[in-house]
């Protein structure tokens, strides 16, 4: 019983893989460029979460350092990120990435 | 929970970051230059595409006067550990300005770039951008630092990837780079966060001491090499993590498609021979260690792979910036075979590589921006008869082409020479299967390189509808200058493999 009510490292290790996982699924099924950004915040954001973590059990600042400089490289890598999509819809009139496929070999 | 810091602790903190900031004068000169380029842009009016260009060359040129100074420095860990002053860095820092630099050059030539109505404004300034980023991913000790110069070099690309607006081609290359990235820097910071989570460190020395010691969890350990090798693969354009590279080299304008295959490509090298040789303990005295065979097993997969993926999808290709992608993708290979090898001469051969690669990759980019200036193409079958209208440009791709596939007497030859003899040095089955791989691919890539120069000097052009664009004095000057310097450099190489033998020095007691 006591797995399930005190919560303890492999918790906060399990919830951020399946954050990951959930991540790369959407990444690599879906056909919206926006929903991909999701699904790469997604992956950032479980990263951030094995950071807090580890620090927190391992003692030390270094990991909620690294979480904080992550979180505002994300808010950085989604203003570029989405002023790229902007154009792609100016240009394509959609965001779906199947149909931004005009290079071939 | 945390205490506030008294006031003498913050005393000892400002008086080092004071200390590291006298090691860190060119990344601040080239910052002020960033800064001062936005700046410029502001304030000018009209066509401001030359000055801005000129003012950048300049702005890069004066810093090796910083770079050089920093011989006088001892070298030095600053910033709490985050940074590191060394021969090492050093050497990659002239590189990177140099590639800065003659980026800018081929910008002022491609007259697509220059075309654009709403000028070039802050272009300019993102590649000094990426400059930054890219010494200080080769200076980084950190993880942290480490990510976030990788960021610094990823952003400021997917934006100049962009940066033809108008143009379909430009965004979905741009797209299609940042998703990549995106990704797999994602995956790289899940994997420096398990790493981070074994050792409790972030600082790469720190970290190979502390698995030494204590040991590792080993299925941790290879999910954690899997995903930092997704981070760096994906730089370095190496299988599987080449997707990307074919779409956004074709797409990208071209003096960024330069830029990329020869800068962001090497930044990807300079960090993994940093990561894989400092926070990685290798088999010491001897005694083979578990984490560093586990690198080695998946670093030469992946340039086997590179090699012959590359050499042979390139076969089929018949745009000369694509064809171009899969030979760069080729090149990841072979120069993933002089890490492989751990020692000193293995380490030189990449650098003496990575600095031939640089010239004669951005030569025949250049070439291919005069060509297209006159033709308005980038399809090999366009090129028949151009021998004859640009002579000179003819002789000089054809001298890139050659290095490229590393024939003598080119600087592309010394470099394939030292990869292959160091591999050759090292004995061992596995390493003598990867020289004979990287050999043989090498006898592929001949065909597809050596088509272009036949199709400019030995076929007739089957239409006569080119522009009559005159190619100005300075692009002539430049083709020249490169031609000459690959040529030279495969001849009097011995300066530059000397240096590049005092720049691996540092590694020292870590290579064998």
């Amino acid at each position: 019983m006591e797995m399930f009510t005190a919560i303890g490292l492999n918790h906060f290790l399990t919830i951020s893989a399946i954050l990951f996982s959930l991540g790369m699924f959407a990444v690599m099924t879906r056909k919206n460029a926006i929903v991909i950004l999701m699904g790469v915040e997604l992956i950032l954001n479980a990263a951030n979460i094995n950071f807090l973590t580890f620090s927190k059990y391992n003692g030390g600042m270094e990991g909620v350092m690294f979480s904080l400089f992550v979180i505002v490289l994300a808010a950085a890598e989604a203003a570029v990120a989405l002023a790229i999509v902007i154009n792609i819809f100016k240009t394509f009139k959609t965001v779906d990435v199947s149909s931004v496929d005009t290079m071939k070999e | 929970m945390f205490d506030m810091p008294s006031g003498a602790e913050i005393q000892s903190i400002i008086s080092i970051l004071r200390a590291g900031a006298g090691y860190f004068i060119p990344e601040l000169y080239l910052s002020a230059l960033f800064m001062v380029l936005i700046i410029l842009d502001l304030v000018l009016g009209g066509r401001k595409n030359r000055i801005l260009a000129s003012a950048t060359i300049i702005g890069l040129l004066g810093s090796f006067f910083f770079i050089f100074q920093q011989h006088a420095l001892p070298d030095a860990e600053i910033f709490f550990g985050m940074y590191s002053l060394d021969r090492f860095g050093i050497f990659f820092k002239y590189f990177f300005v140099l590639t800065g630099v003659l980026a800018v050059v081929i910008s002022m030539e491609d007259e697509h770039l220059n075309a654009q109505e709403s000028g070039v404004g802050e272009y300019y300034a993102l590649i000094v951008g990426m400059v930054i980023g890219m010494i200080m991913m080769a200076s980084s000790t950190d993880l942290l630092m480490m990510f976030l110069a990788m960021e610094l070099v990823g952003l400021s690309a997917y934006a100049l990837t962009g940066y033809l607006k108008r143009e379909p081609r430009s965004s979905e290359a741009a797209l299609k780079y940042l998703v990549y990235g995106a990704v797999s820097s994602g995956m790289l910071l899940y994997g420096f966060s398990l790493i981070y989570g074994m050792t409790a460190q972030t600082n790469i020395s720190k970290i190979s001491t502390e698995l030494t010691q204590h040991g590792y969890d080993p299925l941790v350990m290879i999910l954690a090499t899997l995903l930092v090798m997704a981070g760096l693969g994906y730089k370095m354009g190496a299988v599987p993590f080449h997707f990307w590279s074919p779409d956004v080299y074709e797409g990208a304008p071209t003096p960024i498609t330069a830029y990329l295959s020869t800068g962001s490509k090497a930044a990807g090298f300079a960090m993994l021979m940093r990561f894989f040789y400092v926070a990685v303990p290798h088999a010491v005295d001897g005694v083979e260690d578990m984490l560093g065979v586990d690198w080695l097993h998946i670093m030469m997969i992946i340039a086997a792979a590179s090699m012959i993926y590359g050499n042979v999808v390139a076969i089929w290709q018949k745009n000369v910036k694509r064809l171009l992608a899969y030979s760069s993708i080729a090149h990841a290979g072979y120069l993933l075979l002089g890490i492989i090898t751990m020692d000193q001469l293995g380490t030189q051969s990449v650098l003496v590589y990575l600095l031939g690669y640089l010239l004669m990759n951005i030569g025949a980019f250049y070439v291919v921006v005069m060509i297209a200036n006159k033709t308005g193409s980038e399809n090999v079958d366009d090129y028949k008869g151009l021998g004859k209208s640009m002579p000179l440009a003819g002789a000089a791709l054809t001298v890139f082409l050659i290095s490229l596939v590393g024939l003598p007497p080119t600087f592309g030859f010394v470099g394939k020479l030292m990869i292959f003899s160091a591999l050759i040095n090292k004995g061992g089955n596995a390493f003598m299967w990867l020289a004979l791989i990287g050999i043989l691919t090498s006898v592929i890539s001949l065909y597809y390189y050596m088509f272009i120069p036949l199709n400019m000097f030995l076929r007739e052009s089957e239409h006569n509808s080119q522009k009559d664009v005159s190619t100005g004095m300075v692009s002539k000057v430049v083709t020249a200058v490169l031609m000459f310097l690959t040529i030279y450099f495969g001849i009097f190489f011995q300066p530059v493999v000397e240096y590049a033998k005092y720049s691996v020095t540092m590694f020292g007691a870590l290579l064998k």
